[in-house]
């Protein structure tokens, strides 16, 4: 089976709970574990290739010609995170359908929780760096609806919001720093990537690069300083924390640095960036997780501890220290999913997560208390479990470390000191909680959790024990799998054994767990000392920012779009101005060398009357009606100057949207006061009608500049190539409808959705209607002049036919759909006028909604129908026909597709005038909530 | 002669539409304006015609035809407007 089905399947898998709903909370949990345990199994029966060395990769071309590829790539890093995630993931749905309580809304959670694991699953199998990313960003996204889960609590707002803002942030340095690797390397390929590390190295942009990735990493995996948000995601639901803080999310930065370890490390800045920060995060994160007195808080800051171990094993210097950090990645995901179980179970049940009130739980929840102090004990390292082996790993390469010169003793006198509060912490989790006394006023009496709550912790506990005692039986295999994938093939010596005989990572143990015992019981102290240091709440700080900042662009969104529209176009002007005029300096004089064609009076006084209608328009606007009536003159002139040079389908449109357009605005003019009063204060009339005559000179001299000079335009194609490629003679609708057939069908969509906007935005107003005229004058009495009736009557069967005309003769002769839809549309609006709404609505029970939608779909069928004769979409057909009696004749499909513009048309139009009518009538438009 | 005669009908044409803008500009009254551009309407018309005539075509007379559809309309557009303010009730 294809490596792309299991992401595949997982996405499939998001809709599952969401279905199964409603089958009831088991059946739920158990269709929603389907997808990932059969997912596993695909995976699973992969091993054998992985576990031999193999890389299995495939691809699939995306957008080959940009080059994009969907790529996977399953190898011993990707099959050791691919188990962690699905495995783990199985058992948290397991957990979770005991956690979620009745009132929680089991589906959605589900649904957040697979897509989650799909792009953790994503990441860790892409074989291309976008495609890693894109999967990142979705686990920042899905993490973030996870974490806020809860979301009527302000805390699961605040944060999910804090992680989804420093991992994303995160997220977008990465980007930066993948595209320049791409960029370095010349593919996205991560095959390739891996395999050109000395190129990358060697590269000047190297560093930036470096630095980039790492903030990625870093934020993600809550290294310090960008740890802050970890503890604040803990308002998550404690399956949610149990898995993205064990095996996922925080492990997709670890994941990452180990990915391009091949890559990136081997430098002095890799070792000392990553080593240091790892350092800092393991001893911050180990000493205040002794002060939380949550427990999925002390949890939380153990995470962020365990987490700046791995970092700090993948800075060193050493093989072993990479395998060790694989090591590590695995003991940490087991026994800390285990443990935040076992919060969760004891939060539960007993109403609590304060280790100040819960003690001595012991008694009400044996079994569950020993699992927790299993887990708790590998978590600080104790023989026979598996936390034990992977730091004293650690500790053995602390000791081979020469990064800091004769400083470098440091770094094990540390790590033992991570070690001590690490195990300090750990104490506490299993003394403060099973022991130490009774319960103190919690709210209900602890008792053990259902059965199947516990199973997820037993088979986790369980793994901790065997791999600790039998390790190389248990993982060798794959660890040996997952460590040369990251160093290249290049796997040292190690040994996995549980005892290595009395030495120095030994004794740094015994510390550890000495000094760990000697913290625990002097923790008051402690208590005390950190006491006088006023805590701040990462919340408060990160709050106060994030509320600066949208200030900040609060007020510069102000002050840049303060909503004045006069200011918007002045600006958009000007910019034109700038834009337009600048290379018109350059040129030498507007007029080229073309001959001027000879004028005769006709065209002079047309242009007269042009200049004098819109100077008119300008100067009266003030008076609405005038000046409506001023504007057609306007429009009249276009339409026939249109005609005079030759464009009679431009002629014919222009006359047919002039007539539509002075409808329109006579319908919008009756809710308008009919004079506005001058508001423009003398300076920006000067201004404006600056800015104005320099814009209008500006386009007068380009236009005089074209049309005197010689300019081929790719018109020549379309002459040449309509009669012959599109069956029609009349080339503006052979370029409508077949040439450029697919813009057109965006257009009348668009149009579509504009004509439904119009309507939704008009439907329920409610509008003041004026009482009298402008002078005062009541309107007549007579509201549908009979005479009128009669005549517009007898206008629209002339009209239709007129309409039907134009269109069928558009492909070769001047017309086509949109003219002949205008026509149509006026011609009913004319009977609109005349008749008005109440008596057209029984008479035309055409739904103008439908007439857009089946407008649109004839004309896409049509595109499509040339798919059934394998041509590419759109291609239309035509042939000749001769008929008996009516001669010869053409035939396309083009006329179908025009007759999906007509339709769309009639109903855009309709839609739009006669619901902007039926605003004054009791028919005003409603829409169903 | 026939030459001549659509120069002449030209010119006085061109005329006619100046009057016309006159009238349309002058006013007074709204229904003045109103009338000014409808009549400026059947002078495109004959304009068009003119010019298809003079040109021997055919191919702008749907210009004209849709002008006097369309004129129409739009001058009872107006008139409503003047008579009930709202032209579709």
């Amino acid at each position: 089976m294809s490596l792309f089905w299991i992401p595949v399947l997982l996405l499939i898998g998001v809709f599952v709970p969401l279905i199964t709903e409603r089958f009831g909370r088991t059946a739920c949990a158990f269709f929603t574990m389907l997808a990932p345990a059969l997912a596993l199994t695909q995976i699973a029966g992969l091993l054998p290739e992985v576990l031999s060395g193999e890389v299995l990769t495939e691809s699939l071309a995306w957008i080959p010609a940009v080059g994009l590829t969907l790529s996977m790539r399953l190898d011993g890093l990707g099959m050791m995170f691919s188990l962690l995630i699905l495995g783990i993931g199985l058992l948290i749905i397991l957990y979770a359908r005991y956690y979620l309580s009745e009132k929680d809304a089991m589906g959605r959670f589900y649904a957040y929780l697979i897509l989650f694991m799909t792009a953790m699953l994503s990441i860790v199998l892409s074989n291309n760096l976008l495609q890693l990313w894109m999967a990142w960003e979705v686990t920042s996204i899905s993490s973030f609806l996870l974490i806020s889960y809860w979301s009527s609590k302000t805390d699961s707002r605040k944060g999910a919001r804090m992680a989804l803002t420093v991992t994303g942030a995160g997220g977008l340095a990465l980007l930066a720093g993948l595209l320049i690797i791409a960029d370095i390397v010349g593919s996205y390929d991560l095959a390739t990537v891996l395999a050109s590390g000395d190129v990358i190295r060697e590269h000047a942009m190297y560093p930036v690069a470096l630095i980039l990735v790492l903030l990625g990493a870093f934020t993600k995996s809550a290294q310090f300083p960008f740890h802050f948000w970890l503890p604040h995601a803990m308002a998550a639901p404690t399956p949610v924390s149990a898995y993205l803080h064990s095996a996922t999310m925080v492990k997709a930065g670890i994941f990452l640095l180990a990915r391009m370890y091949p890559v990136l490390s081997g430098t002095e800045l890799w070792f000392l960036t990553v080593s240091l920060t790892g350092l800092a995060t393991l001893l911050l994160g180990a000493y205040v997780a002794l002060f939380k007195h949550d427990l999925k808080g002390l949890l939380a800051y153990s995470t962020i501890s365990h987490l700046g171990l791995i970092t700090l094993l993948l800075g060193m210097d050493t093989k072993l220290a990479a395998v060790a950090a694989v090591f590590h990645i695995m003991n940490h995901a087991i026994f800390k999913a285990s443990l935040f179980m076992a919060a969760g179970i004891i939060d539960h049940e007993s109403g609590s997560r304060d280790m100040r009130k819960l003690n001595g739980l012991w008694r009400y929840m044996p079994y569950t208390a020993t699992l927790a102090m299993v887990a708790a004990a590998s978590m600080a390292g104790v023989p026979l479990l598996n936390g034990f082996l992977s730091k004293e790993m650690f500790f053995a390469e602390t000791l081979h470390q020469v990064a800091l010169g004769s400083l470098s003793w440091m770094i094990p006198v540390l790590a033992t000191l991570g070690g001590i509060f690490s195990v300090a912490y750990s104490l506490r989790f299993i003394h403060d909680v099973f022991f130490n006394g009774e319960p103190i006023d919690i709210p209900k009496t602890p008792h053990e959790p259902p059965r199947y709550m516990k199973i997820p912790i037993e088979i986790l506990v369980t793994m901790c024990l065997l791999v600790g005692i039998f390790p190389s039986f248990m993982i060798g295999s794959l660890l040996q799998a997952a460590s040369s994938t990251v160093l290249d093939g290049q796997l040292p010596e190690y040994s996995l054994s549980v005892w290595h005989g009395f030495n120095l990572p030994l004794l740094m143990s015994a510390i550890a767990m000495a000094g760990g015992l000697l913290v625990y019981a002097y923790r008051g102290r402690l208590y005390s000392f950190q006491a006088q240091f006023r805590e701040t709440d990462a919340k408060l700080v990160f709050e106060g920012v994030i509320q600066a900042i949208v200030r900040q662009a609060t007020a510069f969104h102000e002050w840049m779009a303060n909503g004045s529209l006069q200011r918007y176009v002045a600006l958009l002007l000007l910019l034109t101005l700038v834009m337009t005029a600048s290379p018109l300096m350059e040129l030498n004089s507007a007029a080229g060398h073309l001959p001027h064609q000879p004028v005769n009076g006709i065209e002079i006084t047309a242009a007269i009357l042009l200049c004098i209608s819109a100077l008119a328009t300008v100067i009266l606007h003030r008076q609405r009606m005038v000046a409506l009536i001023t504007l057609s003159v306007v429009g009249l002139i276009v339409s026939i100057t249109f005609a005079r040079f030759s464009a009679p389908d431009l002629a014919l449109t222009q006359l047919a949207v002039e007539v539509v357009t002075v409808i329109l605005l006579m319908l919008a003019l009756f809710f308008l006061p009919q004079k506005t009063k001058n508001e423009s204060s003398p300076r920006r009339v000067v201004r404006d009608l600056g800015i104005a005559a320099v814009c209008g000179g500006v386009i007068a001299t380009i236009n005089y500049a074209i049309i005197t000079r010689p300019f081929d335009s790719i018109s020549e194609f379309f002459l040449a190539n309509s009669k012959t490629g599109g069956g029609g003679t009349n080339v503006v609708n052979v370029i409508l409808v077949d040439f450029r057939g697919f813009d057109t069908l965006g257009e009348i969509t668009v149009l579509g959705i504009a004509a439904l906007g119009i309507f939704k935005l008009i439907a329920r107003m409610r509008l003041a209607m004026p009482s009298a005229d402008e002078k005062g004058r009541a309107w007549s009495e007579d509201r549908h002049p009979l005479i009128l009736a009669m005549i517009s009557q007898s206008l629209l069967p002339l009209a239709l036919l007129v309409s039907v005309y134009i269109f069928l003769r558009g492909h070769n002769m001047p017309g086509g759909g949109f003219i002949a839809g205008l026509v149509t549309s006026v011609a009913l609006i004319q009977q609109y006028i005349a008749h008005g709404v109440d008596w057209i609505k029984p008479r035309i029970k055409v739904d103008y909604q439908v007439l857009i939608a089946s407008g649109v779909l004839i004309a896409a069928l049509t595109g499509a129908g040339s798919w059934l004769f394998d041509k590419p979409f759109l291609t239309s057909w035509f042939d000749y026909f001769d008929i008996p009696w009516i001669g010869k004749i053409e035939l396309a499909s083009a006329i179908l597709f025009d007759l999906g513009v007509y339709l769309t048309v009639v109903g855009a139009t309709l839609l739009i005038l006669a619901n902007l009518g039926k605003l004054t009538t009791r028919h005003r438009p409603t829409v169903e909530e | 002669m026939l030459e001549w005669s659509m120069i002449a009908v030209g010119v006085m044409l061109c005329v006619a539409l100046f009057l016309n803008l006159w009238r349309l500009l002058i006013g007074p009254h709204v229904v003045d304006r109103i009338l000014a551009l409808d009549t400026m309407y059947i002078n495109s018309i004959a304009l068009i015609l003119l010019y298809g005539m003079y040109n021997g075509t055919q191919l702008y007379f749907e210009a004209a035809l849709l002008i006097a559809m369309l004129g129409f309309v739009s001058s009872v557009a107006f008139g409503k407007y003047l008579l009930r303010g709202d032209i579709i009730e």
